[in-house]
């Protein structure tokens, strides 16, 4: 269930992306932290309390919404916006790496 | 004789934008750095470009025509200084900034410097602070004003300080459901605080208003409380508080929380500046005169990044700076309008005083955190591995004590975990938080790509 919820500005055009291969949709201008937590309630987990992390400070201070692309590529959730075609991966990084997906 | 080196501004907040206008009117052309996309700062924070259409006074409230002021001032001289935003300043050292932008690293030397860094949120950790659903209270406020999005459905804001009411009541008018603000102040101190607080009565009055307006729909406002809990399996269900013999429990699926600021410090501390321990901030804070000049010559700070003073310091303080690099490079200014510039500031220092007396930081919080808690969130290093190494005197410092726990080390670079780091080795130690050191700064500041280009292969 999302954990960010949409209060305003919600007229813009759709972006389809894909979180943990799952087609979802967002809206131009949204961050992927928002992209991602409007379709879900976490970013990743973190790799040394595999607890789930969904961003805390939104400015880009504390580092803790970098998330993967399936690529393999690392982005700051806050300050990237989603784009089209974006696959995105919330699960452990460690298990999504093996295409395992979350445990 | 070579060309003087253009003054470089990092930062385009309310004090950096003010610092680059003097600038401008003075003549001269800024290299204004900007992280953000668009110039505002935190406070003033703009949507992104295109798509977003609330009207400032949507977004701003009682600010919107202050940031209104500040927008139209960076659109005026936009085409008069070398702007660039989205781009972060991640060293400076040795009179040339390292900048990375879209994955591409370049370096910018500077004569005169203004840093205008800002703040974000000081934070003590407390059980379940690491729960989705657990957002600073300005990454709340970012949600709002900058994705039109709430970080839940049924918001509680815990902490204290002028932002804890400011982002409860937007979020109110926004639609959100509301509930509880609690402050960690007793109401004796804030009501001890009022005749301080008389030196800005419109900026008083503004904050009566919030909290009247807040009580007047029905939101339970509980001051003195301290964070038992956030519970919840994967994400908030809700918030436990002790006030007073009793317990207080609120279901909630989100809580904002933050203790007042903390000063965006490490660039000054990279280029070399000296600190002194402030007891209001509780920090160490580089060392400023009155117009803002740092004991590194040609190098002045302005606005929050040298001591939390707001948003409205921060714009004299810009304009501030620009002038004193100004007549520290033999250029004319505007003696009348920098002695205005002094007294104003002056008294908002006055003002802070009080507001502080108004919102103190929580000094026996730390004490009362678990052993177990984790401290470091980028790491998972809990509290009591860092309150160890007091305890059995292997560091007295906190830098002793990051090289022994790492906390400090991680992606935030102490950003989140400093302030509790340095209380919790205090009180390990039974001193006071000005004498266990402050956290030097490493460079870079912030995570760089490992493939970033420099900017010399990247252009043909």
């Amino acid at each position: 269930m999302a954990l960010l919820q949409r209060v305003a500005e919600q007229g813009r055009p759709v972006v389809r992306f894909t979180l943990d291969g799952r087609p979802v949709e967002a809206l131009e201008g949204d961050t992927i932290l928002t992209a991602m937590l409007t379709n879900g309630d976490h970013l990743r987990r973190s790799e040394f309390a595999d607890s789930p992390r969904a961003g805390f400070c939104l400015m880009g201070a504390c580092q803790d919404c970098w998330v993967r692309t399936e690529e393999g590529d690392r982005l700051r959730a806050c300050g990237t916006f989603i784009a089209e075609g974006m696959r995105l991966v919330s699960a452990s990084e460690w298990t999504a790496a093996d295409g395992e997906g979350q445990p | 004789m070579s060309r003087p080196l253009s003054p470089v501004i990092v930062g385009a907040g309310p004090a950096g934008i003010r610092a680059a206008e003097a600038l401008v009117a003075a003549g001269l052309r800024p290299v204004l750095i900007d992280e953000a996309a668009r110039g505002g700062g935190q406070i003033y924070r703009q949507p992104p470009d295109g798509g977003f259409s609330r009207p400032k006074t949507a977004l701003y409230g009682t600010e919107a025509a202050k940031a209104d002021a500040v927008h139209r001032a960076l659109d005026r001289i936009r085409d008069r200084v070398d702007y660039r935003p989205r781009t972060l300043v991640w060293n400076c050292e040795s009179g040339a900034l390292d900048l990375l932008r879209d994955g591409v690293t370049d370096t910018v030397p500077y004569g005169p410097l203004i840093l205008a860094t800002g703040a974000t949120d000081r934070v003590l950790p407390f059980p379940g602070w690491t729960l989705p659903g657990v957002f600073t209270l300005g990454g709340s406020q970012v949600a709002l004003k900058f994705q039109g999005c709430a970080i839940g459905r049924r918001v509680a804001f815990l902490g204290t300080g002028p932002l804890l009411y400011l982002v409860a009541c937007q979020y109110l008018k926004a639609g959100v459901e509301v509930a509880g603000v609690f402050d960690t102040t007793p109401q004796s101190a804030q009501a001890r605080a009022l005749p301080g607080m008389l030196r800005d009565p419109v900026t008083l009055a503004k904050g009566l208003a919030l909290v009247g307006w807040l009580r007047l729909h029905g939101v339970p406002v509980h001051h003195g409380i301290r964070p038992i809990a956030v519970e919840g399996e994967g994400r908030v269900r809700a918030l436990r508080v002790r006030h007073r013999a009793d317990e207080i429990a609120v279901d909630c699926d989100a809580v904002a929380f933050g203790l007042g600021l903390r000063s965006e410090t490490q660039l000054a501390d990279l280029a070399g500046c000296a600190f002194r321990f402030d007891p209001m901030d509780r920090a160490w804070l580089p060392v400023r005169d009155a117009a803002g000049r740092t004991s590194v010559p040609g190098l002045c700070i302005a606005g929050d990044g040298g001591g939390i003073a707001g948003a409205d310091a921060a714009e004299l303080a810009g304009e501030r700076a620009a002038l004193a690099a100004l007549e520290d490079a033999g250029l004319p200014v505007d003696a009348a309008r920098a002695a205005w510039l002094d007294r104003r500031l002056a008294r908002v220092a006055a003002f802070r005083r009080a507001l502080n007396a108004a919102f103190p930081f929580p000094q026996d919080w730390a004490a009362t955190i678990p052993d177990d808690l984790m401290l470091c969130r980028c790491e998972g290093v809990s509290a009591g591995i860092l309150r160890g190494v007091g305890q059995r005197g292997e560091a007295r410092e906190i830098n002793r004590a990051k090289a022994l726990t790492r906390v400090g080390m991680g992606r935030c670079q102490g950003r989140v975990c400093g302030a509790a780091a340095v209380e919790l080795l205090a009180g390990a130690l039974g001193v006071g938080p000005g004498e266990v050191g402050r956290l030097r700064a490493q460079p870079p500041i912030k995570p760089l790509p490992i493939a970033a280009t420099p900017v010399q292969e990247a252009t043909p």
